[in-house]
């Protein structure tokens, strides 16, 4: 018996080479992040060392004059964001309180199949959507109507051709409506039943018990589902870079061009001339990259605050 | 308390204190907000369905057997068609699944059958969900940086390559997630009955979890399907033939990006044609995605 097993050997050199092999897939996701994050530096040294600190606080964009500022870039990527936020946040919000709270159980699939088909259409096809179908209808409709009502805020003022800051914002809360919405349904779905019920049992209506006994419990995770919708729309790039109409300007309107970190890679890079203009895009870039991180590092961890801990059990 | 006519219009038989609302009120704030959710819903799926719609509509009046069996024409020619672009795309594909798939599984096996609870396995997983948070123009310029500046020239290679980077950590999340349900008890038993630890992964642990891992593999191939950001300088596109790994190559998103936002009729109308047959295809896997779950439920429940 004994000597049979020691002729058929045992698995000892086969398990270790598996072993190896996986560990290495492992290995190779982390030296991917490495990889970029070298790149990144290296090929941004030249700019780095040019321009320093005020490559940041600079307004100049001028790539004939070899003059590069990032500041219009972070400006339009800040308030096209923060737009796209402001506009998908209360709507998110209220699609997830509709799906998990009020709506009839045989709609629900529906609804969320549908809100995530938004999510499964590239970037380039809504931004061929908006080219054909937004921009027309914010220059001849939305923006004449903003610009009478809400001209006096000196945002909806100018010469408005459909393409600019505005348009932007808009497809990007479009795209990034169904991760909030979803994540806000999960985390709304992890608070427990008997949270529910005992603020019913209390004698409240319907919107009580949801703001007092779901929202509240269920806020970390809501701020959180935010900021990975945010961190989606900083880094969002080819339908901004459609619809914002990529210039290196500081306008107060809405209705003017602008451009963001992102589409001004996606717009310049592949006739960047001269080693400099190079580099400095790659110096956006690795901007791009670290606040990203910084924003999705922040968003899993509140997300994770909530719904770890919770009860498997979705109602 | 200035106005000595307040406690008047006030009767004193309704006493409220503050921060009390009637029920009536309480019930018109609970059918408003009821309503504005619902308003919300609507105006959510309006844009999906105007997209749809419109989509639809201009891609199937644009669509003709010449799409599929041309290149593109130069500009003034009528006719015309995306063939290389259909092809290119993949190749880009072939190319990224062939690189990013079994590093993702390998990964994903590591994850849930031999790190649980390191530390490594922690910082790996968060070094997957980084790298899935990175945005698809920097791994642009990344794959550009690390291949396209040392071979000196665009490629099929580094666009397959940046869209290979972007698969990696959702196929190695969903694999670990699926490999996660697998019950102990199936290890065990092949275990005991004296199969190699990486022999039972292999072939009990993994086809096991099979429609699961195919899922996630589709899943991010659907994603990165539609990606043109990271192709922009990688692959680059071409408007002749060419399937050759070392030559920029056309792609079907990077081609309707070029003729959106073209000034030419006829290039927009091959655009939309080209983005309701790149839909389809995302579609099309997503539906694959949907049969092989369905399998795998059967399974699980007989």
């Amino acid at each position: 018996m004994r000597i049979y097993l020691e002729k058929r050997g045992n698995g000892k050199i086969a398990d270790g080479a598996f072993f190896g092999l996986v560990v290495a897939c492992a290995l190779s996701i982390f030296a991917i992040v490495v990889a970029i994050v070298i790149v990144l530096f290296q090929r941004s040294a030249l700019s780095r060392h040019t321009f320093g600190m005020s490559f940041f606080r600079s307004e100049d964009w001028d790539p004939v004059s070899g003059l590069f500022g990032a500041y219009p870039f972070i400006y339009g990527t800040l308030v096209s964001s923060f737009l796209a936020l402001l506009i998908a946040v209360p709507l998110a919000i209220g699609v997830a309180i509709f799906v998990t709270e009020l709506c009839p159980k045989f709609l629900r699939a529906p609804i969320s199949f549908l809100t995530e088909l938004l999510a499964a259409i590239p970037s380039v096809i809504y931004g061929l959507w908006g080219i054909f179908v937004l921009v027309p209808l914010v220059r001849d409709h939305v923006g004449p109507v903003l610009e009478k009502y809400l001209g006096w805020t000196g945002f909806f003022t100018g010469l408005n051709i459909g393409v600019g800051m505005l348009t932007a914002s808009l497809i990007l809360a479009i795209m990034i409506l169904p991760i909030i919405s979803s994540l806000t349904r999960d985390v709304m779905r992890a608070v427990p039943v008997s949270q529910r019920e005992g603020v019913l049992a209390l004698g409240a209506t319907r919107w009580e018990m949801i703001r007092t006994g779901v929202l509240r419990n269920a806020r970390i995770g809501i701020v959180g589902a935010v900021i990975l919708g945010l961190g989606r729309a900083l880094g969002e790039t080819m339908a901004v870079t459609m619809l914002i109409g990529n210039h290196a300007e500081i306008h107060k309107s809405f209705f003017a061009p602008a451009s963001t970190l992102a589409s001004v890679i996606a717009n310049e890079f592949s006739e960047a001339t001269g080693d400099l203009y190079l580099s400095s895009l790659i110096e956006i870039g690795l901007a791009l990259f670290v606040v990203t991180i910084l924003v999705n590092a922040v968003a899993r961890l509140l997300i994770w605050a909530v719904t770890r801990g919770a009860p498997a059990r979705s109602t | 308390m200035a106005n000595p006519s307040l406690p008047l219009i006030d009767p004193p038989q309704s006493p409220r204190r503050p921060g009390k609302m009637s029920l009536q009120i309480r019930h018109v704030i609970d059918l408003a907000v009821t309503g504005l959710s619902v308003l919300a819903t609507l105006l959510v799926l309006a844009p999906l369905v105007a997209i749809l719609v419109y989509l639809l509509y201009k891609g199937f009046s644009s669509l003709n057997l010449a799409f599929f069996t041309q290149p593109p024409h130069p500009v003034g020619e009528e006719g015309g068609g995306m063939a290389n672009a259909i092809v290119g795309s993949g190749i880009v594909l072939a190319v990224a699944s062939v690189i990013g798939i079994p590093i993702g599984i390998g990964a994903g096996v590591y994850l849930s059958e031999y790190g649980r609870g390191t530390v490594f396995a922690n910082i790996v997983r968060f070094t997957a969900d980084v790298l899935n948070g990175v945005p698809s123009i920097v791994m642009g310029i990344a794959a550009y940086s690390l291949i396209v500046v040392r071979q000196h020239h665009f490629s099929a290679l580094a666009g397959g390559l940046a869209l290979a980077f972007m698969m990696v950590p959702t196929v190695t999340r969903t694999t670990e997630e699926m490999l996660a349900t697998v019950p102990g008890a199936v290890r065990e038993a092949a275990l005991g009955l004296g199969i190699p630890r990486w022999r039972t992964t292999l072939s009990v642990v993994l086809r096991t979890a099979s429609p699961g891992i195919i899922t996630g593999c589709m899943l991010a191939f659907a994603r990165v399907a539609g990606e043109t950001a990271p192709l922009l300088f990688t692959a680059f596109g071409n408007q002749f033939w060419s399937m050759k790994l070392s030559e920029p190559i056309a792609a079907l998103p990077l081609q309707i990006y070029i003729y959106a936002v073209s000034p030419y009729d006829e290039w927009h109308r091959l655009a939309w044609a080209g983005a309701l047959v790149l839909i389809a295809l995302i579609m099309f896997s997503a539906t694959l995605v949907r049969v092989f779950t369905s399998r795998g439920d059967m399974k699980g429940h007989s």
